[in-house]
C-alpha cells in the first residue's frame, strides 16, 4: 500500500503562522475536517458494504454455530449454539464428502487444462506470424461474456446423445458416441471441458499482456545464442511470466472451488451426485432449510480458498 | 548460407501454416456453437431434431422467437434485466468511484481497515454470504421486489479495488492545483478526478453490466412470481422444467440473452479487453 499523497507535504505556513489561534487547536479543526471529507466520501459504499456483505459474512460465521433452521426465522429463540456439531457432522456426510472430492478434481484437472488452453492461445496469437489477431482475441473470449444458462442450452444440445451435434460427428468417423451427461464417469470429465472452453479466453487476454510485457532483447539474446524457440520458451517466457501465471492460477483456481453454475443447470448434480459441487450441496442445503448447517460448509469452502490464496502469496514472495 | 536461410524460411511457413490451422480449429470449436445455436434458432422444430443434423436451415421460421414473444413473456424478461443491470452499474460506478477516491487520495482515519476489510471480501466465495443475505432481504419484506434484485449488488469489493488502483495512478498535483483554485472537494472529484479516471470506469462498467445481466443464482431465490423473472431465470426455469426438451425455444431463448452482450461486447472489445489485461497485471 502505498501511502497517501499529502502524508509528506509540510503543514501549509498559514497554519504554523495563524495568530491569535493556539496551533493545535487549527490542526485539530483541519483533522476534522479532513475526516468528514474523507468519510462523506466513502459513506454510501460503507453503508452498502456493511449491511450486504460484512453483516452477512459475520452472521454467516454465528449461524454455522447454531442449529438455526429456516422454520426459526420467526422464533429466533428457538435457535440454540451447537458448537462445532455441524462442522464435525459435515465429515461424515458422504454427500459432502463426495461433493468435496468431485470438486477437488474439477480444480485439480479444470485449472492445468484451462491455464495450457490459455498459454498455448497466447502465445500463438503472441507470435508475431499471426494475422487477424483481433478476430482470434474476440472469439477466444465471446465464452467468457456469454450468460453461463445460454451456454448451458447450447452445450446440453450438442451432447445430446441422440440429436446431438458431437455425437452425430463422431458417428461420422464410426464411433458410437456415449451418453455424455448421463453417464457418472463422464459427466464430470464433460463438465471439465465445457469450463475449460468457456474461462481459458479471460486468461488468454491477461497472459497475452504479461507476454507483450517481456522485454524484446531478451529473445534477441536467445537467438543470437542460437537457443530454439522451445528452449525460448521454457527459459525466457516461462520465467519471465512466472507472476502471470501464478496470478490466473489462483483466480481460476478460486473461480473453479466455488464451481455451481456448470452443475445447476447442465445436470442437477447427477447422475447419481457424480457431478454434485460443494457450493451446489451447500446450496441444496439452504434449500432444504437447514441454514446453519450451509453457513457452516460455507465457511469450510472459505477456508479452503484462503489457504489457496495463502499458498500463491508464499510462492509470489519466494521470488521477491 | 543461403542454403540455411531458406531451410529457415521453409521452416518458418511450416510452423506458420501449423499454427493457423491449430487457431482456425480453436476459433471453430469456440465460436462454432454459437453460430450453431443461431441458425437452430432460425429453424423449425422437426429440423432441428433431424438426424444427420442440417447446418444451414433447410427452412427458416421466426415461430421459435414468435413464441417467446407473444405467448410467453420474454419482452417482460428482457425488461427486467435491463431495469436491474442498469441500475446495479449505476449504483457501482458511483458508489465504488466515490470511496475509490477516498481511499487514493484522501486521508482520514479508518482508512487502512476499510481498505482491508475490501480486500479480505475479494477473498469470500459468493456461498458465504448467500444464506444470510437471503434471511436479510427477506426480513426487510424485499424478496420478490426489483430493491431485492439490486440492493445486494449495488456495491462490490472488486470495483472499489479497480477504482482506487486506478486513481492512484493520477498526479496529485492536478488535485493540488484545483485545491489552490479554491475548489471544494466534491467540485474537484465531478469535475477533475471523474473525467481523468473514464477508462477505468468503461472497464467497471462494462464488467458490471455483463455480471449483471449474467447473474441467475440471486434473481433465481429472489424473483418468486414470473412478473420479477430476468432473462437468465427464465431460461433457467424454462430448461429445466416441462420445455426443457423443447430445443428450438430454448435455443431462440439463449439468443435473446446472448445478443445484447454479444452487441455491446463487439462495439467495446478494444476497450475491454486492455482494461480486463491491465486489472491482470496491475
Amino acid at each position: 500500500m502505498t501511502s497517501a499523497p499529502g502524508a509528506t507535504a509540510p503543514a501549509r505556513p498559514a497554519e504554523a503562522t495563524s495568530p491569535g489561534r493556539p496551533a493545535g487547536s487549527v490542526r485539530r479543526r483541519q483533522r476534522l475536517r479532513r475526516a468528514l471529507t474523507g468519510w462523506a466520501f466513502s459513506a454510501p459504499f460503507t453503508v452498502l458494504f456493511a449491511v450486504f456483505m460484512a453483516l452477512p459474512v459475520v452472521a454467516s460465521l454465528v449461524m454455522s454455530f447454531t442449529d438455526l433452521r429456516s422454520t426459526d426465522l420467526r422464533n429466533p429463540l428457538a435457535v440454540n449454539a451447537v458448537g462445532l456439531d455441524n462442522y464435525t457432522r459435515l465429515f461424515s456426510d458422504d454427500l459432502f464428502l463426495r461433493s468435496s472430492v468431485n470438486t477437488l478434481a474439477f480444480v485439480v484437472v479444470g485449472v492445468p487444462l484451462t491455464m495450457v488452453l490459455a498459454l498455448a492461445a497466447a502465445t500463438a496469437l503472441n507470435s508475431g506470424l499471426v494475422r487477424f489477431r483481433a478476430l482470434f482475441r474476440v472469439g477466444f473470449y465471446l465464452p467468457v461474456v456469454t450468460s453461463i444458462v445460454a451456454i448451458a442450452v447450447v452445450w446440453r444440445f450438442l451432447l445430446d446423445p441422440e440429436i446431438g451435434l458431437v455425437n452425430n460427428l463422431l458417428r461420422l468417423v464410426g464411433i458410437d458416441g456415449p451418453s455424455w451427461l448421463f453417464d457418472t464417469r463422464l459427466a464430470l470429465p464433460s463438465l471439465i471441458v465445457m469450463a475449460a472452453w468457456r474461462n481459458f479466453g479471460f486468461l488468454m487476454v491477461i497472459f497475452l499482456a504479461g507476454l507483450q510485457a517481456v522485454p524484446a532483447d531478451l529473445y534477441e539474446a536467445a537467438t543470437l545464442d542460437g537457443a530454439t524457440r522451445w528452449q525460448q520458451f521454457r527459459n525466457v517466457t516461462l520465467p519471465m511470466l512466472r507472476p502471470t501465471l501464478l496470478f490466473g492460477g489462483v483466480v481460476t483456481g478460486i473461480g473453479y472451488l466455488q464451481l455451481f453454475e456448470e452443475p445447476f443447470v447442465m445436470t442437477q448434480g447427477g447422475p447419481l451426485s457424480s457431478t454434485l459441487s460443494v457450493s451446489f450441496h451447500i446450496y441444496n442445503q439452504f434449500g432444504f432449510g437447514n441454514y446453519g448447517y450451509a453457513a457452516a460448509a460455507s465457511y469450510v469452502l472459505f477456508l479452503a480458498i484462503v489457504a489457496l490464496s495463502v499458498v500463491q502469496f508464499r510462492l509470489l514472495g519466494e521470488r521477491n | 548460407m543461403v542454403a540455411k536461410d531458406t531451410a529457415l524460411r521453409t521452416r518458418d511457413r511450416v510452423a506458420k501454416t501449423v499454427l493457423y490451422v491449430v487457431l482456425v480449429l480453436g476459433l471453430l470449436a469456440v465460436a462454432g456453437p454459437f453460430v450453431w445455436m443461431a441458425l437452430a434458432s432460425l429453424k423449425p422444430e422437426r429440423e432441428i431434431r433431424q438426424v444427420p443434423p442440417t447446418w444451414w436451415p433447410e427452412t427458416f421460421t421466426l415461430d421459435n422467437f414468435r413464441e417467446l414473444f407473444s405467448r410467453l413473456d420474454f419482452p417482460l424478461y428482457f425488461l427486467n434485466s435491463a431495469l436491474v443491470a442498469a441500475l446495479v452499474t449505476i449504483g457501482n460506478l458511483l458508489f465504488c468511484s466515490l470511496v475509490g477516491y477516498a481511499l487514493a487520495k484522501l486521508r482520514y482515519p479508518g482508512k487502512r481497515v476499510l481498505f482491508l476489510a475490501v480486500l479480505g471480501m475479494l477473498m469470500v466465495p459468493g456461498m458465504v454470504t448467500f444464506v444470510p443475505q437471503f434471511v436479510l432481504v427477506s426480513n426487510m419484506g424485499l424478496t420478490n421486489t426489483y430493491a431485492g434484485l439490486i440492493l445486494p449488488f449495488l456495491v462490490g469489493p472488486f470495483g472499489v479495488f479497480l477504482m482506487r488502483q486506478f486513481l492512484q495512478s493520477i498526479p496529485d498535483d492536478l488535485i493540488e492545483a484545483a485545491r489552490v483554485d479554491g475548489a471544494g472537494e466534491y467540485r474537484i472529484f465531478w469535475r477533475v478526478v471523474l473525467p481523468l479516471c473514464r477508462p477505468a470506469l468503461a472497464t467497471l462498467g462494462i464488467l458490471t453490466f455483463l455480471g449483471s445481466w449474467n447473474n441467475f443464482l440471486w434473481p433465481l431465490v429472489v424473483a418468486t412470481t414470473e412478473d420479477k423473472y430476468t432473462l437468465p431465470v427464465a431460461l433457467a426455469l424454462y430448461s429445466v422444467g416441462q420445455n426443457r426438451t423443447d430445443y428450438g425455444l430454448l435455443l431462440s431463448g439463449a439468443v435473446v440473452v446472448v445478443l445484447p452482450v454479444l452487441i455491446v461486447f463487439l462495439f467495446l472489445q478494444r476497450h475491454f479487453l486492455r482494461g480486463i489485461a491491465t486489472t491482470g497485471i496491475k
